[in-house]
């Protein structure tokens, strides 16, 4: 057991910069992801038939097929048509791409929730449709989507171990490294493991805490986890 | 002589600080249908649930028929078998149909074969009048359809006494009747019966004894023309008269 | 090398990803109900234990989890990539299915359990007989879930090794060069298996609805 804690002692340093990577994919990937899936989400709720059919095909697309084949995809397979990325704009690109897909839905489930009734309060003192979804009902669709999208900024973070396989040099990479260099794997992905564990609590806090801060008094949610 | 099915000797109930009953004693002869009455929230379910053990007592004894049911080492599950329990909720088996929420005791419990089961199934459900229905889910009944499954199921079991939790609470008016009129017949047959309620005109009509109670405790006990026409506490007198203008004195205003 | 023997290189890999799929998600449940039932009845020691169990393994990205378990299992045991690799697919999926499982329990009111017991069923009878059908039902959607989640994750083992799609499309599309062509191609698969699956699982749903009327 000692043996094993040396390896935070050996490895901690990179361990730290492996997660400093892993954060900011985190990060990066869910801001694309927020973006597009608010847009996304905002096409199928209030957007033309065929826009409607489009954003349900990308989501359905993105959420029906592996992220390590749209990774693949990505990084190896544009080239070939001459769109060529960085290891870590792929990662960047595919986490943002396949997060924006299940944010979508969360948003989109809370906008229905909120729903008609508060567009017709909008509308009638004279706020015009996308008045009343700016100011109405996207500042309630958001806040009641928080406690279900709280999911995914941690989902997200486990999810990012997948692109140490293009050789980002994430915390996964460094996990790597440290067995190979020991020849220990078990013990130094379970040291890792440790890592990504506690970033997972301190999210999580995280999260909690901003979704206490941002509640609407007298609308009491049930957080889903 | 009348037999007593059910003795309780000094029951009591708390929840931490909070006494639901304490010191109650009663008896119930075979063939008495006791109608227990009084304001919500004063332990009148609990006490329900204490006689069956769903609930188990903090202080105090229960006999059925000779056996110390509260006693340590009683099979409880075996108890059970022995007393019938109709809920307000109903509580039907959600995923199984009229004759499946009947048969399941039968089977799982009495061991007894499919056939034989199935039988005495639809013939309590026929006592209820619902053999049409044995083949409908819950989901497809009415409030009092349902309920009437619920006094099916428990009657299947050949309990020696019934015990009914507000059974009609939870119904549309018009449906209160049907249901009423089962348990009617029941005491008529001679079932022992312990009924929680607040319909007056079945208390009037049908029940032997009216027992007053009251945050925990018993303050009267009579017949009911002793209860309704000269009680000895004026809280009793009080009660049954607000009680009398909500939910009608006779028959004919319940239905 | 002409486009049909590619795709069907990589199709013959639907085989292997099947077969993770068809082992993982079973053990998976089988591990997950055990813990949900230990969970929910188990009493309070149980309760916290089974509660550490999910944190943890749920807290740990799965490939992180899966690697553990493969590389802990290859060292003790003598088990084939495939099955090492789905057996720990199936590790990791167990702390999400007792999840699914506690929530259908915990969904069934409690007052089933009180009827139940009401006509002398023993606990354990009636959570068999009452709680259980009852929970079944309500798990099917998130199961559903669940099973396009494994499909999925089943593309990590390609890490380990083992001959399913994605690896199969990645030998193909290095040696003919032809790489945008062989993932999309084991996009489209993945894609098919897990719409084909989800469907399969809501008319499953639907034939176990029980009638009612609205």
């Amino acid at each position: 057991m000692l043996n094993w804690l040396g390896y935070f002692e050996r490895f901690g340093q990179n361990f730290v910069r492996g997660a400093g990577v892993t954060l900011e994919l985190t990060v990066v990937g869910l801001v694309i992801g927020f973006v597009l899936g608010l847009l996304l989400a905002l096409a199928r709720s209030y957007g033309p038939k065929w826009l409607q059919q489009v954003a349900g095909a990308y989501i359905a697309v993105f959420r029906g097929t592996p992220l390590l084949v749209q990774l693949f995809i990505i990084y190896y397979g544009l080239p070939e048509i001459g769109i060529t990325f960085s290891q870590n704009m792929a990662a960047y690109l595919a986490l943002g791409l396949n997060s924006a897909a299940y944010q979508a839905e969360y948003i989109r489930g809370s906008i229905n929730a909120i729903g008609e009734a508060q567009m017709q309060a909008g509308r009638s003192i004279g706020l015009t449709k996308w008045q009343t979804i700016v100011h109405v009902i996207l500042p309630q669709a958001l806040r009641l989507a928080l406690p279900s999208w709280s999911n995914e900024p941690v989902s997200l973070l486990k999810t990012t171990a997948i692109v140490f396989l293009i050789a980002v040099q994430d915390l996964m990479a460094e996990g790597k490294r440290a067995a190979t260099a020991t020849f220990d794997f078990v013990g130094a992905y379970l040291a890792v493991a440790v890592v990504y564990l506690v970033m997972v609590f301190a999210l999580d806090f995280l999260l909690k805490f901003v979704e206490r801060k941002t509640k609407i008094p007298g609308m009491d949610f049930e957080t889903s986890r | 002589m009348p037999k007593p099915i059910l003795t309780i000797k000094n029951l009591t109930k708390k929840y931490g600080e909070n006494i639901i009953f304490q010191h109650l004693d009663l008896n119930v002869n075979e063939g008495d249908t006791i109608v227990i009455i009084g304001p919500s929230g004063t332990g009148k379910s609990t006490l329900l649930r204490s006689i069956n053990l769903l609930t188990r007592p903090d202080e105090g004894q229960i006999w059925l028929d000779d056996e110390e049911i509260t006693a340590k080492g009683a099979d409880e599950d075996q108890v059970r078998q022995h007393i019938g329990m109709v809920f307000q909720n109903f509580l039907l088996f959600n995923h199984l149909t009229a004759l499946g929420n009947v048969k399941l005791g039968l089977s799982k419990v009495k061991k007894m074969s499919e056939e034989a089961a199935t039988e005495k199934a639809m013939q309590e459900l026929s006592r209820v009048g619902l053999a049409d229905r044995a083949y409908h889910y819950p989901g497809q009944l009415s409030g009092g359809q349902q309920q009437r499954v619920g006094i099916a199921r428990a009657l299947a079991m050949d309990p020696r006494i019934m015990l009914f939790d507000e059974p009609t609470s939870a119904l549309d008016p018009e449906l209160i009747g049907e249901v009423l009129e089962v348990m009617r017949q029941l005491a008529l047959e001679g079932m022992t019966m312990l009924v929680v309620t607040h319909e007056m005109g079945f208390a009037r009509e049908v029940a032997d004894r009216i027992v007053f109670m009251e945050k925990g405790y018993i303050v009267e006990e009579g017949s009911p023309d002793e209860m309704f026409n000269y009680p000895k506490f004026p809280r009793t007198r009080e009660f049954l008269w607000k009680i009398t203008e909500l939910y009608g004195s006779t028959d004919k205003d319940t239905n | 090398m002409d486009l049909g023997q590619l795709l069907s290189y990589i199709a013959s890999g639907t085989v292997y990803t099947v077969g993770v799929t068809l082992i993982a998600l079973p053990s998976g449940l089988l591990i997950g109900t055990l813990l949900a039932l230990l969970y929910v009845y188990g009493g309070k020691s149980a309760a916290r234990l089974m509660n550490l169990y999910s944190t943890v393994f749920r807290g740990i990205p799965p490939l992180v989890l899966l690697f553990i378990l493969f590389f802990a299992v290859t060292k003790g045991i003598n088990l084939s990539a495939f099955w090492a690799g789905s057996l720990s697919l199936g590790i990791v999926s167990s702390a999400y299915q007792m999840e699914i499982v506690r929530g259908a329990l915990l969904s069934v009111s409690g007052d089933q359990l009180m009827a139940a017991r009401s006509i002398g069923l023993s606990r354990l009878e009636a959570i068999r007989y009452v709680v259980l059908p009852q929970a079944v039902r309500l798990a099917i959607p998130p199961w559903s879930n669940e099973a396009a989640i494994i499909i999925k994750d089943s593309s990590l083992v390609y890490a380990l090794g083992v001959p399913e799609i994605l690896r199969r499309a990645q030998l193909i599309g290095a040696s003919s060069q032809r790489y945008l062509l062989a993932y999309m191609s084991a996009a489209v698969i993945y894609f098919l298996l897990v719409f084909v699956t989800t469907r399969l699982l809501a008319l499953f749903e639907k034939k176990l609805t029980i009638p009612s009327n609205p």
